[in-house]
């Protein structure tokens, strides 16, 4: 097997990865960019891999374990969060005959949300 | 067991999983493409995660196995109910946080590799950089959005807080003293007090950076800070020799750097500008000065008079702004174009690209309020319509109106693209009063002969027309 050096390989990685994202970001239309953050957003939570692999080495003092699990933490809230709440809006945008009524008691039921509530001044 | 064990184990075997896992993120990110395609997309996404989270819990050499699971179990306790429960309008601060924690796992991450190897002391160099970079990056993105959504969510004033003129010159030290401490540590030090300094460095400079920031560039600054996770992301994967974390990382980049620069594209001002902040401050002295130009002839008008010109008209375009968000009117919204559709008149949606608080933000809106994909209109298809357009209806919009942009070299939004809705034949604005917009700039349409004003709520405004409607 023959050895490139990491970092080139990974830089080449990287390059390419740069390239890929601005072809297939620039085909998203205005309508779903906000979908397109917080999907993007979700991917980017992709960073939790780093924790997961960090944590299981050996030598981590009870501080970094602190620090881990709270970067797991994090992670996750980014991963699942953001999936979840790209999913929610997308699948407003589908056309939906029948959702009517759905759509009407889901606001009905007042929920209230720790991050709702934006109705104030401005 | 052990040889199915040891195969799954393999190096170039997770290597494949990742592969396969940021195949599944370019393939999901193209569904993003059109609406019909987008839900497959976001879940084609989340399974390339689920492959990649899986990949690494196989791969994993050591123990902790209870310190993942106390994260995982955290972080879904937390942001599944969010997600869940957030209302649409709350969408732009929802992602600022969402942002934030990517970043703040990022530098915590870099930190805790810091700690491990006692200051990168038998790391490569090249890997140290990237690691510091992550760091920086991570902690400016996490506090700016943190500071992003104290914004939104109005626990911290909306407007600029700037400290004047020395803003620039407090954020470029701050820039200067993280990468001095990052060139330090690179160069050789093992000193972790160099290390957490950097850290508050970019700390204050993520708040320095976003304080001034007024809420309407909003847009601009959540997909800059959305670049900068990915850029944190991708770094963390060169330093961590992870290929999944360094494609991920950097499509989401481009993806923030392309929506950051349309933003500010649409709003005709450089990033660096935005990113200097103050703008719609006390700093607007054109603005206010041209206001007097225009004092008096607005004409107001009321619900029922606004059913009627509505009701007779073949063509009504809506333009929704940040104030139909804040009066949560978008049902009440729909519930009137559906009214309208009912009479035979036809509707249609003109967006401008930065209305709302983060790109895109009206029409997930309108989305949510069951209004047809096609109905909107993106502002350089909507424009040309204006001329064969009976009644605008502008719902809470203000600068992203104002024909200053176009006729008034003097403005300070002069250049910034306009939905040109000037040009339709008669306007109803609904507005709360007469106060100027973000930009703290009059906006000449209010005073057309065409324009009749409707003060009030957004919300119970447009209920008033739709109820004055259903009585003709």
């Amino acid at each position: 097997m023959i050895l490139a050096s990491t970092l080139t390989t990974n830089l080449a990685i990287l390059v390419l990865a740069g390239f890929i994202g601005f072809v297939v970001i620039s085909k998203v239309p205005n309508t779903l960019h906000t979908p397109l953050m917080s999907g993007t957003n979700a991917i980017h939570g992709i960073v939790l891999l780093g924790g997961l692999l960090i944590v299981g080495l050996s030598g981590n003092g009870a501080f970094n374990k602190v620090i881990l699990v709270i970067a797991i933490a994090f992670g996750t809230i980014n991963i699942v969060g953001g999936f979840l709440v790209t999913d929610r809006m997308l699948e407003m945008f589908k056309s939906k005959p029948k959702r009517e009524s759905a759509a009407a008691s889901e606001d009905g039921s007042g929920n209230d949300p720790p991050t709702g509530g934006t109705a104030g001044g401005q | 067991m052990t040889l199915a064990t040891s195969f799954l184990q393999e190096r170039s075997f997770l290597d494949v999983l990742y592969i396969i896992a940021f195949a599944l993120f370019i393939q999901g990110l193209r569904g993003l493409s059109g609406p019909t395609t987008a839900v497959r997309g976001n879940r084609i996404a989340a399974v390339g995660m689920a492959i990649a989270f899986i990949a690494t819990l196989l791969n994993r050499s050591e123990g902790n196995w209870g310190l993942i699971a106390a994260g995982i179990a955290i972080g879904t306790a937390v942001g599944v109910p969010a997600a869940r429960q957030v209302r649409m309008t709350a969408m732009p601060q929802m992602v600022a946080l969402f942002n934030g924690v990517g970043g703040g796992a990022s530098f915590l991450i870099a930190w805790s590799e810091f700690r491990l190897t006692d200051g990168y002391s038998s790391t490569a160099t090249y890997i140290a950089i990237f690691s510091l970079f992550a760091a920086i990056v991570g902690s400016v993105s996490f506090w700016g959005s943190n500071i992003a959504f104290g914004k939104l969510q109005e626990l911290i004033p909306g407007r600029p807080l700037t400290l004047g003129r020395a803003q620039q010159s407090v954020n470029f030290t701050l820039l200067g003293l993280a990468l001095a401490a990052g060139v330090a540590i690179a160069a050789g030090s093992h000193s972790e007090g160099i290390f957490i300094g950097m850290l508050v460095c970019a700390a204050l400079l993520g708040n320095a950076v976003v304080l001034p920031i007024g809420g309407a560039d909003m847009p601009v600054v959540i997909s800059l800070l959305n670049a900068f996770t990915g850029l944190s992301a991708a770094a963390t994967g060169i330093a961590l020799n992870n290929t999944a974390l360094i494609v991920a990382g950097m499509i989401v980049g481009a993806s923030g750097s392309i929506l950051t620069n349309l933003m500010a594209k649409a709003m005709n001002r450089s990033i660096p500008a935005i990113v200097a902040g103050g703008f719609g401050g006390g700093g607007v002295v054109e603005g206010a000065a041209g206001a007097g130009e225009h004092a008096g002839t607005v004409r107001s008008t009321s619900a029922a008079d606004a059913a009627i010109q509505l009701a007779y008209a073949s063509r009504v375009v809506v333009v929704p702004g940040y104030g139909m968000a804040v009066a949560q009117a978008q049902h009440a919204v729909r519930e009137l174009t559906k009214e309208l559709e009912g009479r035979g008149v036809e509707i249609s949606y003109a967006i401008h690209p930065v209305a709302g608080r983060m790109p895109g933000h009206m029409n997930v809106l309108l989305a949510e309020a069951d209004v047809p994909y096609d109905q909107l209109k993106e502002m350089d298809d909507a424009n040309p319509e204006f001329q064969r357009t009976d009644v605008s209806l502008v719902i809470g919009a203000n600068d992203v109106t104002n024909p200053a942009a176009k006729n008034t070299p003097t403005s300070p939004i002069y250049g910034m693209p306009i939905l040109e809705v000037a040009d339709s034949r008669s306007i109803i604005v609904i507005k709360r009063s007469m106060n100027p917009g973000f930009a703290g700039i009059e906006n000449e349409l209010y005073y057309d002969p065409k324009t009749a004003m409707l003060f009030g709520d957004a919300k119970s405004a447009v209920s008033d027309i739709a109820a004055e409607l259903a009585q003709l």
